[in-house]
């Protein structure tokens, strides 16, 4: 029997394969026609230094358009899906989810106000990224910082999300001209990005990435109650302090490159649970990279199957991710019987 | 694994931040003992094994091997002492094998995984707990037995002079424990390990453990051996209880309750 609660080099590669075949996929196949045949051969020409099929102006949508919205997809649903795995283990129930702690309200009203203030597109990611880490913030405050224990942390969460969704909410009336900017921005999207976003996101990505992967053994001693853990030699209070910082700031830099994209943070890891394996030593690396293989094909969806018209990246991940949820809850229950 | 500690309680008080649940105690367990903290419900047994746990913060002197343990940082304590609650939380899917893996985490490095040594170490207390058939089946599937035993080898992959196991025999029936008391007992013999418990059951009390400390009210009430604390008359008084104390043909003490029986045919009420 294989060990379902570590990482086994077959199943790291098959998923590494699967994600290196989802962003080939992805630029070869858009919205603009290029034909994926002509594609290939345009990036068999960069490799050999040959003549390549396609026009300048088609080659600049394959290496500026596509490609680093592909690799922003990537990203966005890597950080949701990693942050979600986190958040589970950490608050030990499968429905927590990377905007339990006021993230996504916090992200949303700040970038109601710019909206509102006509401040420019260019400063909603900011606005976003920094409304999202103040949002998570003002919860760890109120819940009295760790010792307040995770039951008091969720409560906060609920009570801060409530507050700052009512405030926005309260300025979008104020400014009825701009709910459809608004509306659009809550329901997800990529379509403004490019090399500048795709570096902006790396970094927050990465960082929180490897401190997650790292601390994933901890989560599994936590798994056990903060009184075992704590007899282990484990700080209960700190892994939680040091796992929710890093799922924070990855939910911070996805929300700021993408808006708030439900449903990659609880569906992806719960699928991963199902096929590959439990502990967080299994849950949390192929949460990552099965989050970004997920939101590259919905992305891949949202702006071809309208196409020239772009569908809301949140609509489509909840549109195949709810009936998926379903299905992988049936299946758990049958498993528990 | 190495030999047992003698563990110093001194003066020591136990609490969740309000007054202390537990305080003024000071006992002795010589390296190999087996002292069984015993009491009424609510006297402060189990908060009492914590605070010696380093799970709840504990005030007074607590020396082991005579070392002090407030000196020890946490992972350092964690290789020292055991600790099995009464009832352990089961992770969703996690095998036997896994759970014993995870008592390994205060030798591991901050941030280092398992390495064959470790395993090594899981695989002989799987084998001596009697766990190899179950090794890989996941916990939720276990029965109340197999799950304590797989408890005390989580506790055991620590490789801790001391083991302090709060209600080991909780849920099980009188064969079970007794296996499991025989086992810790079998253990304390092979690896000379100091011995911790609360113990709800002043039978198997008086037969397994060398010493007894009696609790009532977050107060020691009575210390000694199971002879001298396990009397009629403290029985009575601290657990409100109308017992007799008869004996084993091996000579040890059995509190068992007696019936009070209000009318009596002979009393002349009836």
């Amino acid at each position: 029997m294989a060990p379902r609660t570590r990482l086994t080099p077959g199943v790291l590669l098959a998923a590494l394969a699967l994600l290196v075949a989802s962003v080939a996929g992805a630029t070869l196949i858009g919205a603009a026609g290029l034909g994926w045949q002509r594609v290939v051969g345009e990036v068999w020409a960069q490799l050999t230094g040959g003549v390549s099929p396609l026009s300048a102006r088609e080659a600049a949508i394959v290496w500026q358009v596509r490609l680093p919205r592909v690799l922003l997809a990537g990203l966005v649903g890597a950080a949701l899906a990693v942050s979600g795995a986190a958040y589970q283990g950490v608050f030990r129930n499968p429905l927590a989810d990377p905007y339990l702690l006021g993230a996504a309200a916090g992200a949303g009203l700040a970038a109601t106000l710019v909206v509102v203030t006509s401040a420019g597109p260019a400063v909603v990611p900011v606005a976003a990224f920094a409304g999202a880490l103040g949002g998570v913030g003002l919860t760890w405050v109120l819940s009295g910082v760790a010792g307040g224990g995770t039951a008091v942390l969720l409560l906060a969460g609920v009570a801060v999300a409530a507050f700052l969704t009512a405030v926005q909410t309260f300025v979008q009336q104020l400014d009825a001209d701009t709910i459809a900017r608004v509306y659009t921005w809550m329901l997800g999207g990529l379509n403004t990005s490019g090399w500048d976003q795709v570096l902006r996101t790396l970094p927050y990505v990465a960082v929180s990435a490897v401190a997650l992967c790292v601390c994933a053994r901890l989560l599994d001693v936590l798994s056990l109650g903060d009184e075992e853990a704590a007899s282990l030699g484990v700080r209960p209070g700190r892994v939680r302090l040091l796992v929710l910082l890093a799922a924070s700031l990855a939910t911070a830099a996805a929300v700021s490159a993408g808006g708030l994209i439900g449903f990659v943070g609880i569906v992806v890891p719960h699928v991963v649970r199902l096929l590959a394996g439990v502990g967080h030593r299994v849950v949390v690396p192929l949460s990552l990279l099965g989050g970004a293989v997920f939101l590259i094909a919905a992305d891949q969806v949202a702006r071809t199957v309208l196409a020239p018209a772009e569908l809301p990246l949140g609509v489509v991940t909840a549109v195949v991710g709810a009936p998926f949820f379903a299905l992988v809850l049936r299946q758990r229950r049958e498993r528990v019987r | 694994m190495s030999r047992g500690d003698t563990v110093e309680l001194r003066d020591v008080s136990v609490g969740y931040g309000g007054p202390p649940a537990v305080a003024g105690v000071s006992v002795e367990v010589p390296g190999g003992g087996w002292l069984a903290v015993v009491g009424p419900n609510g006297a402060g047994k189990s908060t009492l094994l914590k605070g010696i746990a380093g799970v709840v913060r504990a005030e007074g002197s607590i020396v082991v091997g005579g070392q002090p343990l407030a000196a020890l940082p946490a992972r350092e304590r964690a290789r020292v002492l055991g600790y099995a609650p009464q009832v352990a939380v089961v992770p969703d899917g996690l095998t036997v094998t896994d759970y014993v893996l995870l008592g390994r985490t205060p030798h591991l490095g901050r941030l280092a995984k398992e390495g064959r040594r470790d395993r090594a170490i899981a695989a002989d207390v799987v084998e001596r707990l009697d766990l190899t058939r179950l090794a890989h089946r996941e916990l939720r599937t276990l029965s109340g037995g197999e799950r304590q035993r797989a408890l005390l080898g989580r506790v055991l992959a620590q490789q801790p002079r001391v083991l302090l196991l709060d209600e080991p025999t909780t849920g099980l029936d009188i064969g079970h424990a007794q296996a499991l008391l025989d086992l810790v007992d079998r253990l304390r013999a092979e690896d000379g390990a100091t011995v911790i418990t609360t113990l709800h059951d002043l039978v198997f009390t008086a037969q397994y453990a060398d010493r007894v400390l009696l609790l009532d009210q977050g107060a020691p009430v009575a210390s000694g051996t199971p002879e001298q604390v396990l009397t009629e008359a403290n029985t009575t008084r601290h657990y409100s209880a109308a017992v007799e104390v008869l004996r084993t043909s091996a000579g040890d003490p059995v509190v068992v309750p007696a019936r009070r029986r209000s009318l009596r045919a002979d009393d002349g009420i009836i």
